[in-house]
């Protein structure tokens, strides 16, 4: 039903090569690329369907925006490649299921869509910034964009349409919202990429959260103290669908006073945080790059390093602290900024 | 009568601790797992060994029987009395009474508690461990001990009876007996290079005397603890898996765990592999060999190393699991047993089908909890039911189920662990005659009257 709105023709036709050539994970020059390409068009077995880390990267080399990284996933699919061990793909798939356990419930503006991981409420969204918000979490509004990592675009096929049509009918129709703030970058990605690539149509406004940040810190701007920090920012893999997004991170940090290192792994060169690479039990990858990112953090001389993701701060945020760095969320460097303590995650 | 004993008891024990009232007999009549209850006639807590040879010259005299009974938790219904009489609840006799760092041990009397010795340890010699069982921590070291138990440091070290270094027992005829070195030495370093007596003891469910001390090894306590959880969906790889995991040396504990509930894991098999060490460079070293022991398995992606973030790896951790008490009481009402049925690695897959089957049956969500014993030398394979005791047909259903999970695993070529009465007769009638012969000359030359826990083991 949900078709992707991929063009071969733009895609044969393009010079670059760059959803190939500009792979961190699979090492390719031009003439391996383009026999890649062909392979992929003429649905072919490719090496980059078995290899593909599922960073999403390609999404963001593309010049043209033709969805070269959905296209792998849906080829990936078809031809029955498992990125992960199987039984790790059936045990994710099922443990997020939609409950079907939608109720309406009164809500006060702003809104915050904690997606399925409303255990981060306790941690995140704490403090002055969040007086008065309310917070919606739950499988039955889960985003599921995680799938990607799966190559099962089928499942988000089947599960998002429903998940978007309970925010719409459960929480912003009923309490007449303007907007839907995503706690999770991947959230805001799945509504503003991967949903009108689909054909997936989203009846409400999503705001990035870093968005909110900004607003609620610029309203907050005489209390702002200065963070003398230097700060390593860890981009994740659902950032390359909305790169359009990035300078809000750059603000921010100004806003706050941190300076933003300059390191060979940031922006459109960032590493994977290893889950879900190890994920697909591609371990050695993994510690790979694990170590040439915090390395790179460390030699840019960060005494922090700030996660957009929650799962890349679970992930990696412990050998960050071991390595001397201090890991953040966002909004836990905003909090700071405000003068308040943070909670551990530990706690 | 019952009143001259109560009074000669009292008079051992102090009025405080001894007992025939009608709730407290209530409460000893059961344990909670699925056996019909056996009421005491008295109940009686004794604080020194001299205390427990008098209960057992007046109960040698008065032909009473006798059940030791430590935290209550055995599940399988060892310390009902199944012929009324005494039960001696050793709950009193509790203290921790030497912990040797050099030759790691400890001696404690019988009615320590795991919790007890756990804490104690913890704030006094916190670079020492004992090997806990997934049980709540007021079971007993003694009672997991006497019935071959197991636990968090089994697959590396084998049953808890094999952490024994010695005991001493007051013989069914009264007098104090020393096991192992402690009765040459005084010392309770091992039971080599003695005859082993300690076998008169271990597995007899309290039918050949009253333990009052043992000793049990203790074991260095690294720093550093991590889990690896390795998933798989067909449960013919688990064998292999297992002697892979053992074979690396690595693993300090390793359990498989196969639930319907939650039931996202329906279906599949999860092996929790513990992993111990003193550096982050040592404790990776072992995980990496671990891993790399199942790569073909990753490699196919027929099983993968889930992705557990450090904060949510605790409760997996903790010792003793408290994972466990939720599936007890899933049923609510506090009712739990199971059949730990102890059988070769190579019986995995059928002992699982067959999990499957009995649950099926018995219309009840299956569960079963594999745990490795001794570096796979053999398994406690367990087929775990909750129930409902406020719902007698709940609790009878489950009796109905374990009791076939007890003949199924008996027909596989395992043996039921700290087997219920009934489930000792299905040993009994499958055992080589002689041996069952030799038990009953055993007991008879040790208890001649009989009074030791009448009932179990029983060689007709």
């Amino acid at each position: 039903m949900y078709q992707l709105k991929f063009d071969e023709n733009v895609c044969a036709s393009c010079a670059t090569h760059d959803c190939l050539t500009r792979c961190q994970y699979i090492k390719l020059d031009i003439e391996q690329a383009k026999e890649e390409r062909r392979k992929i068009l003429l649905g072919e077995d490719s090496r980059v369907l078995s290899e593909c880390a599922t960073c999403y990267a390609c999404e963001e080399y593309c010049p043209y925006g033709n969805h070269p990284f959905y296209q792998i996933v849906e080829l990936q699919e078809a031809r029955g490649i498992h990125p992960a061990p199987k039984p790790i793909e059936k045990q994710q798939v099922r443990m997020l299921a939609p409950e079907g356990k939608m109720d309406y419930r009164e809500l006060s503006a702003p809104v915050i869509d904690m997606c399925a991981f409303g255990m981060f409420e306790k941690f995140s969204i704490q403090g002055k910034l969040f007086d008065g918000v309310s917070t919606i979490s739950g499988n039955d509004i889960f985003c599921n964009l995680m799938y990607l990592h799966f190559a099962k675009n089928s499942v988000i096929k089947e599960r998002l349409p429903k998940a978007v049509d309970n925010i719409r009918k459960y929480y912003v129709e009923k309490n007449k919202l303007a907007e839907v703030v995503c706690f999770h970058d991947e959230c805001y990605a799945t509504f503003k990429s991967w949903a009108p690539a689909f054909g997936v149509e989203v009846p409400f406004k999503p705001v990035h959260f870093f968005e909110f940040l900004l607003r609620e810190m610029r309203e907050r701007k005489g209390e702002i103290r200065q963070l003398p920090m230097r700060v390593a920012y860890q981009r994740p893999c659902s950032n390359r669908l909305i790169p359009e997004t990035q300078p809000l991170v750059d603000e921010l940090f100004e806003l706050v006073g941190a300076e933003r290192v300059q390191r060979k792994y940031d922006r459109e060169n960032a590493l994977c945080c290893g889950a879900v690479i190890m994920t697909h039990g591609r371990d050695d990858l993994a510690e790979d790059i694990r170590k040439r990112n915090i390395d790179d953090m460390k030699e840019a001389g960060a005494t922090a390093c700030v996660f957009n993701c929650p799962y890349c701060l679970v992930a990696l945020g412990e050998a960050v602290a071991q390595e001397g760095m201090m890991p953040l969320l966002m909004s836990d460097l905003c909090r700071l900024a405000l003068g308040e303590q943070l909670k551990g995650w530990g706690e | 009568m019952a009143r001259i004993i109560y009074d000669a008891l009292a008079e051992i024990v102090g009025k405080e601790y001894v007992s025939d009232r009608a709730e407290e007999l209530f409460l000893y009549s059961r344990d909670p797992g699925t056996m019909d209850p056996k009421k005491p006639d008295y109940v009686v807590l004794p604080k020194s060994v001299e205390e427990v040879q008098a209960i057992l010259h007046l109960a040698n005299r008065e032909r009473i029987p006798v059940v030791p009974l430590g935290g209550g938790l055995v599940l399988s219904g060892l310390s009902r009395p199944l012929k009324g009489g005494i039960v001696l609840d050793m709950k009193r006799m509790n203290r921790i009474l030497d912990v040797n760092e050099k030759s790691r041990y400890v001696v404690v009397e019988a009615g320590c508690s795991q919790g007890m010795l756990q804490a104690y340890l913890n704030r006094n010699y916190p670079h020492l461990k004992h090997s806990i069982p997934d049980s709540p921590p007021s079971a007993t070291i003694a009672g997991n001990i006497l019935i071959h138990g197991s636990g968090h440091m089994s697959q590396a070290t084998g049953f808890h009876s094999e952490m024994l270094n010695g005991l001493e027992v007051v013989l069914p005829t009264g007098e104090v007996c020393k096991i192992g070195s402690c009765s040459t030495t005084p010392y309770w370093f091992s039971r080599a290079p003695l005859p082993d007596l300690a076998g008169l003891f271990l597995g007899w469910h309290g039918t050949t005397g009253v333990v009052t001390k043992l000793a049990i090894k203790l074991y260095p306590n690294p720093a550093k603890k991590d889990v690896m959880m390795f998933l798989t969906e067909n449960p013919d790889y688990m064998p292999d898996i297992i002697s892979k995991v053992t074979g690396t040396e690595m693993a300090e504990d390793l359990n498989v765990s196969a639930s319907q509930l939650p039931d996202y894991m329906e279906g599949l098999q999860l092996s929790l592999i513990y992993v111990t060490a003193n550096t982050i460079e040592e404790i990776d070293f072992k995980k990496r060999t671990i891993r790399e022991t199942l790569r073909s398995y990753i490699n196919q992606k027929e099983g993968g190393f889930m992705f557990v973030p450090t904060i949510a790896k605790g409760r997996f951790i903790e010792t003793p699991l408290r994972e466990m008490t939720k599936f007890a009481d899933s049923k609510k009402g506090g009712g739990f047993e199971y059949v730990g049925a102890i059988m070769p690695i190579e019986l995995f897959p059928e002992a699982y089908r067959k999990g499957l089957e009995i649950a099926a049956k018995y219309e009840t969500p299956y569960s079963m909890a594999v745990r490795i014993i001794g570096r796979a030398h053999c398994m406690m394979f367990a087929y775990a039911y909750a129930f409902n005791r406020a719902d007698d047909n709940d609790r009878k259903k489950a009796q109905r189920a374990l009791h076939e999970s007890n003949i199924a695993a008996l027909e596989l070529g395992g043996i039921p662990w700290k087997a219920e009465e009934p489930a000792q007769k299905l040993i009994l009638e499958r055992m080589d005659p002689e041996t069952s012969r030799l038990m009953n000359r055993i007991r008879a030359a040790l208890d001649p009257n009989g009074i030791m826990n009448p009932g179990n083991w029983e060689v007709k």
